[in-house]
Parts: C-alpha cells; structure tokens; sequence
C-alpha cells in the first residue's frame, strides 16, 4: 500500500478515557472520540476506540499510540517477575536508593521496589572507575544465578555490574552466557540501556525497563492481533516521553522509554499548533481530573528532563519532555484548614468518585463543582461518556459545608474563591517552568488543554502576566492529536567524565559519529515515512568540583562519518551555556565533560493543521446557542453561549462569554476578548491589545 | 492596611508566592553548588525574613533545621547592621559564629535587606555547608576537638558588601582559610546567585500586590501560624511527658551525655523542659541555644506536618534550656559534631510525644550522620578529600515498618552513589548493602541500618570517622525494640579493629588495601513484637531482612526448614 495517501490515527490511552484523532491524507476528512478507557484489557479499549471513531478503518495506513500501560503496571506493581544479576557486595543497590524518604516532613513511608530482594543475586566481578578489569565475570556462575532465577519463577532479568559505563566487557560477557539458557528476550544489561555513571539510577531504569518487557510485548502483541482480526494492515508506532516516536520493535526492548508517553503527545501537539498559528513560544496546560501538567515551549522548542520518578523510589533515567505537574485537577478538593487557610488539592477525588456533582459518594467539594456553581460549566451537557448530568444542588451543598461555613461566605462566593486559589496554584506551576528559567511571561501564550484547561485560561494569563492564550480547536484530544503529528526520535548518553583539557578529542568524535551512524541506521531500518534526518550533540559539563552538570548544545555537524568538534568549540559553548543558567563564569577554575548526549530525529511528513479549521459557510450568528447566569466578579451576570465548532474564521467575541463544544468549554473572562484563527483555534487576549 | 482588610484569597496567594520564591533560590544554589555537601546533600538553605528577623517563609528541599536557625542568624546581622548605622540598600552581611546564628562553622550565611525605595521592607538569608573552613582536621568534623578553634575559621557578623560593592578582602580572607578555595568560592557565588534571584522575585511579588497588602499578609501568616501551633497543641491530653536518651561520649572522654526533657501540655501551649540534660561537654557534640530550639522545631514539624514554615509557630511554646548545657553552649565550646547532639534532642521529643500521642508518633531512627572522611595524596601527587554522610534506618510507626537506608530527620540529603565516589576518589567500594537483623523488632519493625566498606587505593590516607548511637542504639516505642547499634571495623595490619570511642575513629592511618566499614545503626520498633503477623516475619526471612536465628530469639517463633514460621507458646 506504499505511495498512495491513507488514514493516520493517533489514540492516547489515559487512566479514564481513550482519545482518538483520526485525518485521511486524501480528502482531507478527520474525526475525533472519546471512549472509556478498559482498565484490565487495555487493548481492547484501544480497538474500540478506533472502531467506534474512524469512519473507515481498512484504509488506515499507520497508528500512533500514546500509552500509560508502563507506568500504570508500575504503579500497581503489576509487572513481570524480575530478577537481577549483580556485583558481589551490591545485592541492594535498588533496596538502599540515593537514601531518601518520601516526604520530608513525616517519617512514615515504605518502599516497594520492583524487584524483591530475594531475586537479586550477586556474582564475582569488578570493574574499576577507569575501565580497568579487576574481576573479569565467570559466565558460569552467571548461568547458574540466571538457573536459580528462573527456579524461582523469574520470568525477566536484568544485569546490573558496577562501573559498567566506563567498561561494558563483564556485563557483555554476563549477558551472552545468560542468552545461552533464558527461555524467552526479556534479558537486558545496564550498559545496552543506560551507560551513565550512578548505578542506583542505571539500575532501576534498567529493573523497570526489563519488567516492563514481557507485558509490552503481550501488550502490543494484543493490539498487532486486533489489527488483524479488524482488518487493519497498518504500521503501529510508539511515542515516547521524549515526544518522539519509535517503531513497535525498539518500544519492545526499550518500553521504559514510555513512561509519559501520553502527556510527551500533548506538548508535542502544543508545540505543532503553535508554530502554524505563528506562535514561537507557548506554556502548555493539561488539566485532568487530578493534575494540572504544563510545558514550556520556547522558540519552538520542549524544554527536557533527564529524569522522573514514577513512584516513590522507582527512577527512570531517560531524557524526556520536561513537564510539571501539581496537583490541581477538575476534581482537586478545597478544604478550610487549622489556620483558616483555604487550600485546594492535591488531595483529589480523581475520576472515581469524582466531583460531589457526580453523586458518587464524594460529598466534599471539587475544583469542577465550584465551576459548576458558577455557573462556567453547564450540568446538562458532562465531558465523555458516562455520566448525564452533573448534580448543581450536591455541589453548592459541598461547597457551603466545608469552605462557605469556615470562611463565612455564602456558597457561591466560596465557589469563586476555590477557583481563585486553584488559580493561584496553576499560576505558581507556570512560574515555575517560565521565570524560574528566566523566561518572561510576557513572551508567551498559554495553551490549555485536557478538559479544565480552557475554562481557567483567562484568569491565569493575567495573573502570570501571559501574552495571550491560544486555545488549539479539540482541546479534549490533543493528545492523540500529537501523536499523529510526533517526529521519530532516539535519545544515546555515554559517560566519559574527563577534565576538558585531558579530553582525547579524536576518540569523542569518532565516537559522536559512530553513534550518530547507529541511531540513523535505526531511523532507515524502522520503514517509517521521514522525510529528513537530523542528528543533535550535547554535552554535560560543569566546573571541575561541581557535582550537577549544564546541558551544553555542541554546534557539530556530522559529514562524511566525522566531526567538526574541537576542544575550543567545547569551551565556548560551555561558557555560552553556563553563563545563560546562572549568569556569571567562574575565572581560574577548569572544566569537565561528563556526559556524551546523541540526538536522531526522523522528521515525519506534516499535515496541513488546516484541515481542521471552521466551514466556509460558518457565521457568527448560527454559533450563538443561547445564554445563561454566570458567576464572576461578586455578581451573577447573564452571558453569551456560543458552540465554539460552528465560530467562522476570525469571529470575534468579547467576554464575558462561554464557548461550548464536546470536548472541552472555554470561559472568556470580562476584559479579554477572544478571536478565531483560520486553523480554528481561538486566540484570547486583554481587552486594548491585539 | 489592616489585617480585617486583606481577604483570605490573597492572603493564600502571597503566601504562596513567597513559598515558590524561596523554592527557587534553594533549587539554584544545589544545581550550582560545588560542596557535594550542598550539592548533593542539599545542606542549605533560604528563607524571607521581617524587618525584626521573625521566619516568614523557607525553602521546601533544603535542610530543615534551618528553618529555625536562620532566624537567629539573620537577628545576629541585624544588630550587627544597626551597630553600623543600620542596614543600607545592597548590603550583604556573612556570618558562621555558631554561638549567635546557630548549627556550626561550616554553614556560611549570607544575610540581605531588601529596601523599597527607602524603606526596609525585609531580609532574604541563605546558608550553605561549605566543604572546609580551616582547623585542624579536612571537612572539620574533628571528633577530639576541644575548643572552636580546632573546627576552623569563625566568622562574626561583618559587612560583606557595602551598598552593592562586595568587600574583596573579605572574600581573600575567606578562601585563604579553607583547604579548597575553588570549592569555597563557587559556593560563595552560588549564594549570592540565589540572594540576585530571590531579590528579584521578591520586587515582582511587592510590585503586583503592593508593599502595605504584602506586609500585613506576613504578619497575618505569622498571627495564623501561632493560632494553628495552639490548636494542634489543644488536641493533645494535659500532662507532663517525659523521655531521655544518651549522646554515647563527646569523643574526648567516655562518659555518656544524657539529654532529657520533660515535654508539658497545658491547653494551647507546650513547655520543652531541657533541664535535666548534662552539662556542656569538652568535644565537639555540644550545640548553641538556638540550634536546639531550631532542632525542636523540626521535631515538631515532622509530627504536626501541617505546620507552617514560620515564626509563629514558636509562639506557644516555651522553652526551658539552661545556660551551660550541652544545649547552650558558649564559646569556646566546639560544636562541629551539632548535628549528632540535635538528633537526640528530635528522638527524645519523638520519645515523649510518643506517650502523649501514640497514633502520631514513631520509633527513634538511626539518628547519625556518621561522617567520613578519608584523605591523603593520589599516586599523581595530588589532594584528595572523600567526605560523606550515610544513612540508616527509620524507626516504625503506626502505619508499618520503618524506611530501610532512609536520610535523617535533619535533611532530605542524598547519598552520593558508588560510582560518583570511585570516579573522584582512589577508593573502591567492596560492599554496599543492608544490614541484616538491624532493624529494631516490633509489631512494626524498624528500618534496616546499611554497611558500605572502602577499600583504599592510594597508599595511604587519614581516616576520621565521627558517629553516634554506637552504644545507646535508636530505642522503640510503645513496647517495640531498640535497633542495632552502629559499628564501625578498619584494617590495620594486625586485623581488624573497632574504635574505642565506639562511632569516633581518629589518628588513625589507613594503607593500600586496607578497608574500613561503617554498620549503620538500623531503627527502633514500633508496639510489641508479640503483635507483628507472622506472615510479616516470613516474608522478612524470605526477604533475608531478618536471620533466623535473630527471628527465634526477637520475635519468639519457630523457623522451620523451609522456612514457616510458628508463633511459641508463651
């Protein structure tokens, strides 16, 4: 079916609902759904997900997945039983952590790590800090432990060897011998995912990585089947939590590597919209029913991390979409505490009871039930499938009790003042991705996304000191819609830890390019359409005595399997880099490379966002449902209703007024005032600026 | 303004932009920081302060004993200022005088006025544990040093920078007495980047609100932390309470230390008696006034979470601490093993509320830093020092068992990893792993100590270790047993040794080969280990947490071959 235009579907499976985005290539047609998500048969959901969306499901040419099977089986200890080989004398290098806790006020708290202590078994061999071999590894020995690991019931394992960053012979020589006898492909050492120096991280990585195996495998082995059954001969494609995608045969090895995968979709979707709408720089906010996530796009560009915990205790060590999450979701509760402060979240009442107006059994009030007394959220008309109307009366009788009566204030004002103090907190979230890196606010637009997102987005661009904010058109599947839209990415690190003016610059380049030369054979290899190939270095680096690193982009260009690097081109990108995070050099004092970062991205074939903008035929006047009260500044005022799908191009509202459509409702807050692009998407400003 | 005035959402609001500000500047001092001991162990801090020196706000991520601390820091700089004349827009003042701004000398702080127009509005602090400031042993955890002078360089309140225009000669003087001046000055200038950001954060906050509204929102949050402390305190039964615990010896002599309070509730106000603890003793494990008041402050705090980082909060307490104890000391008493002395202020208060409150408290934890340090020349000729903390484990409590290789109560600091120590520093680590049979028995059994054991590749280096809690192991609560006790082994050509000062090991020299180990103590139980399922003892068998032969003789049960395991007959 090579050449000829087919269906692309993007499906972003979340703890409730499955999102799909689904745009035929050839006529432009497009469709988006939202089903329950099936908790204990995440396949299926997937499928009826596409069955119940796509309108024509044997033309679909490719699926792109954004997933949470990884972290939720992490999150309930549901993954494959796991044992690990070990140096002798570091059985509990995942029991003992970086020695932490997991709060800081309080002591209580447990641990659970992934692989129990009884399955990890300790085998002779050393290998130095320098690569030097003190004890090469017995493969013997090794066979046995893996013997005694599959008596036991293993039926994944990792090889976890110190120092392994800086000499991988004794884990590669440990993982060969265990290959001889394990039954199936779920073996894996921590220099094949990981060399970077600081076991603890390597090994839980490398630990969530190979329990991780067998049931993303059995995962995606579901799905494969499904196609078949379905009809379906599409290539399926995996998004990782660096926002790139991979082929379903490296997320079989490297399923760690999907860990945000979803919310990775989602800024990656942002950051997409944003370009065609001539927006360079954008803080994506994801609001659910438990947290509120946010992005920084800058210059076109996610910001990344280069870890996550996934629970406590539980370290991937991967580079990923940077992205901050506090607990200020739909259905965060408010609650009055000792000192007479009114606080929101991050205790929740999640999607399950949910809000005091889904008359579930939660009687204390929800970010979403004070909108809902506000009037901002219309209880006829509930996001997803599920649930028929939302229950006014239950929720200002929550609000009333537990934050009107301790504050002396009638119920709805009370309401008003939980949605400024979740405000507040979303605010601070912004704060920190944007000024605490030394961004200015007043550069940037907020995209809100997910459910909540655009019913705050008004107070929280004032109250930052946002620009604008632009509202992309399916707020509710963004998501999925990233998935559609995310390039091919492969993320390599290797620790080389040498003073700079020590640096054998010749072995770094043949190393860069060798490693460049293996990611874009991975790229060619995965059938993939790309349409172009890049390849990015950067480097870790810090003065000589400091122990935390800057990241250091490294202008190098890859050409004919060399470099361009040099010593000098190092050290001006380190001062250019340092002196941009903290603002000052430090004279006299000599420098570091510790870290090797390699970057491949296949540039996928883009589609025209434009598709999805409103009808020719689309006027102001047909989109205005209606009115009804609303709630703001201290008073009930009747406000304009417009269905935000049938606005045309460049319709122009001011608020106060509510935009409605299934997935999502917009709030335009008095004093701003909103617009419609030609790509659909609703742009709000102030009032007095354009 | 007055408070009547300021509406309870804005008040939250700024209190949360005062939190996220102070957020910010702990995270830029650790990410630049070059003291592994900051960096990695996040010994620091930063916190706003009011015009009086009273905590209005203090990071999450750094240490918590700080939050006490800096107040008297900042009141020490405070009279020094007025002395001057008084503060002026873009002065600095640095201190480490243990005496007057509490902990010891190698916590620099750095103290800031922030002006409006003319005014003094408030103070921003930072603190940061610099890894050397002189005195006779490298990293300055001297376990035999008898006055301050043997601990390094200590610094009164003076004016380091006059109206924007630091005082070179003082920084000469400051990285002239350390034995890494590289170190110390990327430090110094990690503070003074996190003071830049947290002044300019701060305007922001006053421009949007308005300095009246910001001001009468800190005195608010301070009347509010007092009127939450007396709450909490009203929820606890009317009593006197009493607890005592050991310091094992001040590392010059071998007497034990006792510190004892006797913790009274009286409807809103609690008294924390220290009256019956032992004299200042002539080692460094004695600690001034305000850090024990500090240290009770983070006692209270990991009991009553819900408490404010502020002032206020001291409000209903009294304290009882008699001049020229070992919780008062005065100069020239050397304090630099403070943070051993603090943690058994923190047990003893957990100890007593534990008989106040059982449904809140927990066991003692392994309460140590056991500081390590291993110097000497690498083969090329150059310095090394390795300097680290360790961990141990948590006590029990009534939710389950303790944190095995849990941080102590005093911080969230991490441990740096094998790996990071053998990359800097000719050591090779031979194990690193939990310490079997070390968690206290109980219905909830206390968190597993560790063992970590170097083995040293240089030819030779000086070992000091500084540990507590090798002969008073971290005690149970409610009818749970104590943990084991730290241990301490290295090599010497004729064997293996322990210290005779039990946690302190000095003057000692290690060579090529030889090893040393360091057990860490494991914590104290929680409720009586009759209570604990014996499916849990299986699974800690199983699990090789604990040996059978310590289950039989612990917890009084059969182990059977294949491991079941029967309850005996009493």
């Amino acid at each position: 079916m090579t050449g000829e235009s087919r269906t692309i579907v993007g499906v972003d499976v979340g703890g409730t609902f499955t999102d799909v985005f689904w745009l035929d290539e050839r006529t432009g047609r497009f469709g988006i759904g939202k089903v329950p998500s099936v908790r204990d048969d995440i396949a299926s959901g997937f499928l009826r997900g596409i069955s119940a969306s796509v309108a024509e499901p044997e033309r679909i040419g490719s699926v792109v997945h954004g997933t949470t099977v990884g972290t939720n089986a992490l999150l309930e200890r549901k993954a494959a039983r796991t044992g690990l080989i070990v140096t002798r004398g570091f059985r509990d290098v995942l029991e003992m952590r970086r020695r932490d806790r997991p709060n800081t006020w309080g002591l209580w708290g447990s641990y659970r790590p992934v692989v129990t202590r009884d399955l990890s078994i300790e085998v002779d061999e050393r290998v130095l800090a320098d690569g030097t071999i003190r004890k090469p590894v017995d493969a013997d020995e090794v066979t046995r432990a893996a013997l005694a690991l599959l008596e036991r019931g293993c039926e994944a394992l990792g090889i976890v060897f110190i120092n392994a960053y800086a000499n991988d012979a004794n884990e590669r020589a440990a993982l060969e011998a265990v290959r001889g006898i394990w039954p199936n492909a779920y073996v894996n050492a921590s220099s094949l995912i990981l060399p970077e120096i600081r076991e603890f991280e390597r090994a839980s990585t490398t630990a969530l990585n190979v329990c991780l195996q067998p049931i993303f495998g059995a995962y995606l082995e579901g799905v494969e089947a499904g196609f078949e059954t379905r009809g379906i001969d599409a290539e399926l494609l995996i998004v990782q939590s660096n926002g790139g995608v991979m082929s379903v045969d490296t997320a079989r090895t490297l399923p760690v590597r999907t860990t945000l995968s979803g919310p990775a979709a989602g800024v990656i979707a942002g950051a997409r919209i944003a370009e065609a709408a001539g927006f360079a720089n954008v803080i994506t906010c994801d609001m659910g029913g438990t947290s509120f996530d946010v992005a920084l796009v800058a210059e076109g560009r996610s910001a990344y991390s280069l870890q996550a915990a996934i629970d406590f205790g539980l370290v991937v060590r991967s580079p990923m979409i940077e992205i901050t999450t506090i607990g200020a979701g739909g259905g965060s509760i408010a609650t009055v505490d000792r000192g007479g402060y009114l606080t929101v979240g991050p205790e929740s009442a999640g999607a399950d009871p949910g809000p005091a107006c889904y008359g579930r059994g939660n009687d204390r009030p929800t970010v979403t039930d004070a909108n809902l007394v506000l009037g901002r959220i219309d209880p006829d008309r509930p996001i997803g499938e599920g649930l028929d109307r939302l229950d006014l009366d239950a929720a200002a009788a929550a609000i009333g009790e537990h934050v009107g009566k301790p504050l002396g204030l009638e119920a709805t004002p009370a309401a008003e003042a939980i949605v400024k103090v979740a405000i507040s907190n979303m605010a601070g979230a912004i704060r920190l991705v944007s000024i605490e890196r030394g961004y200015d606010p007043k550069i940037f637009a907020a995209m809100p996304f997910g459910g909540g997102g655009a019913l705050h987005v008004g107070a929280l661009i004032r109250e930052v000191g946002l620009a604008s904010a632009l509202i992309p058109r399916f707020p509710g599947v963004t998501s999925a819609l990233g998935c559609v839209i995310a390039d091919m990415r492969h993320d390599f690190i290797h620790t080389i830890n040498r003073p700079l003016d020590e640096l054998d610059v010749g072995a770094l380049d043949a190393e860069m390019a060798e490693t460049a030369g293996r990611g874009l054979a991975l790229l060619r290899r995965s059938g993939a359409s790309l349409d172009r190939l890049d390849v990015a270095f950067e480097l870790d680096m810090s003065y000589i005595g400091q122990t935390h690193t800057v990241p250091v982009p490294l202008p190098a260009r890859l050409a004919d399997g060399a470099t361009d690097v040099s010593a000098g081109m190092i050290r001006t990108a380190f001062d250019a880099a340092y002196d941009k995070t903290y603002g000052r050099l430090l004279d006299g004092i000599g420098v570091r490379l510790l870290s090797l970062r390699t970057v491949v991205i296949g540039i996928r074939p883009k589609f025209d966002l434009g598709v999805l903008g409103p009808a020719k035929d689309a006027t102001i006047e047909a989109a205005r449902t209606g009115s009804r009260r609303v709630w703001w500044e201290g008073g009930w005022h009747e406000t304009a209703i417009y269905d935000r799908i049938a606005l045309p191009v460049d319709a122009a509202i001011r608020g106060p007024a509510i935009l409605e459509q299934d997935d999502a409702t917009t709030f335009i807050d008095p004093g701003l005032h909103a617009t419609v692009d030609r790509l659909g998407n609703v742009i709000v400003r102030p009032d007095g600026t354009a | 303004m007055s408070a009547a005035n300021l509406d309870p959402v804005t008040l939250a609001v700024i209190r949360g932009r005062l939190e996220q500000l102070v957020d910010e500047m702990d995270a830029t001092l650790f990410r630049a920081a070059f003291s592994p001991v900051i960096a990695e162990a996040r010994d620091g801090s930063h916190g706003v302060y009011d015009a009086d020196g009273e905590t209005v706000a203090m990071g999450k991520q750094g240490l918590p004993v700080f939050i006490g601390a800096m107040s008297y820091a900042t009141k020490a700089a405070i009279a020094r200022a007025n002395a001057d004349g008084g503060p002026k827009d873009g002065d600095l003042y640095l201190l480490n005088d243990p005496y007057v701004g509490a902990t010891h000398l190698n916590d620099i702080k750095i103290v800031k006025p922030i002006f409006r127009g003319e005014k003094l509005f408030c103070y921003l602090a930072s603190v940061g544990h610099w890894l050397d400031v002189g005195g006779n042993v490298p990293g300055n955890y001297n376990p035999t040093a008898t006055d301050i002078m043997q601990e390094g360089v200590r610094i009164p309140p003076v004016k380091f920078a006059d109206r924007g225009v630091v005082n070179r000669d003082i920084v000469d003087i400051l990285l002239a007495n350390g034995r890494l001046p590289g170190s110390n000055y990327g430090d110094l200038n990690a503070q003074l980047g996190a003071l830049d950001l947290g002044t300019a954060r701060l305007h922001d906050l006053l421009d949007s609100f308005g300095d009246d509204t910001v001001s009468t929102a800190m005195e608010e949050i301070s009347r509010r932390a007092s009127r939450q402390m007396r709450a909490l305190i009203s929820e606890l039964p009317d009593g006197t309470y009493s607890f005592e615990d050991h310091i094992d010896n001040d590392g010059r002599g071998d007497e034990p230390l006792k510190v004892a309070l006797d913790l009274t509730i009286d409807g809103e106000t609690l008294t924390l008696d220290f009256s019956r603890s032992a004299p200042a003793c002539a080692g460094p494990l004695n600690v001034s006034r305000a850090t024990t008041i500090a240290a009770s402050f983070v006692a209270l705090k990991h009991i009553f979470h819900e408490v404010p980082t502020s002032g206020g909060c001291l409000e209903p307490i009294e304290f009882v601490i008699p001049e020229g104890s070992i919780l008062a000391a005065e100069p020239p008493a050397p304090v630099s093993g403070y943070t051993e002395n603090i943690m058994r202020t923190i047990d003893v208060i957990f100890g007593a509320l534990a008989r106040a409150a059982p449904e809140r408290a927990n066991a003692a934890c392994f309460a140590t830093v056991n500081a390590l340090l291993m110097s000497g020349s690498r083969d090329n000729g150059s310095k090394f020092i390795l300097f680290t903390f360790f961990g141990g484990g948590l006590g029990g409590n009534p939710e389950g068992d303790g944190l095995s290789h849990g941080n102590a109560p005093i911080g969230m600091a991490n441990i740096p990893p094998t790996e990071i120590l053998e990359a800097a520093y000719p050591a090779c680590v031979t194990n690193w792993g939990l310490r079997q049979d070390s968690g206290g028995p109980g219905r909830n059994r206390g968190g597993l100590g560790a063992v970590y054991e170097f083995e040293l590749m240089a030819d030779e280096a000086d070992l000091v270790v500084f540990g507590e809690r090798a002969r008073f192991p971290a005690f149970g609560i409610l009818g749970g047993d104590h943990g084991a006790p730290n241990r301490i082994v290295y090599q010497q050509e004729d064997g293996e040794h322990s210290p005779v000062k039990t946690g302190k090991l000095s003057g000692v020299v290690l060579r090529k080969g030889q090893r040393v180990r360091i057990e860490s103590p494991g914590g104290g139980g929680y409720g009586p280990v009759e209570d604990r399922p014996v499916e849990a003892i299986a699974r800690d068998l199983a699990l090789g947490l604990v040996s059978a032969e310590a289950a039989e003789r612990d917890y009084r049960v059969r182990v059977a071959d294949d491991g079941s395991v029967e309850r005996r007959l009493a």
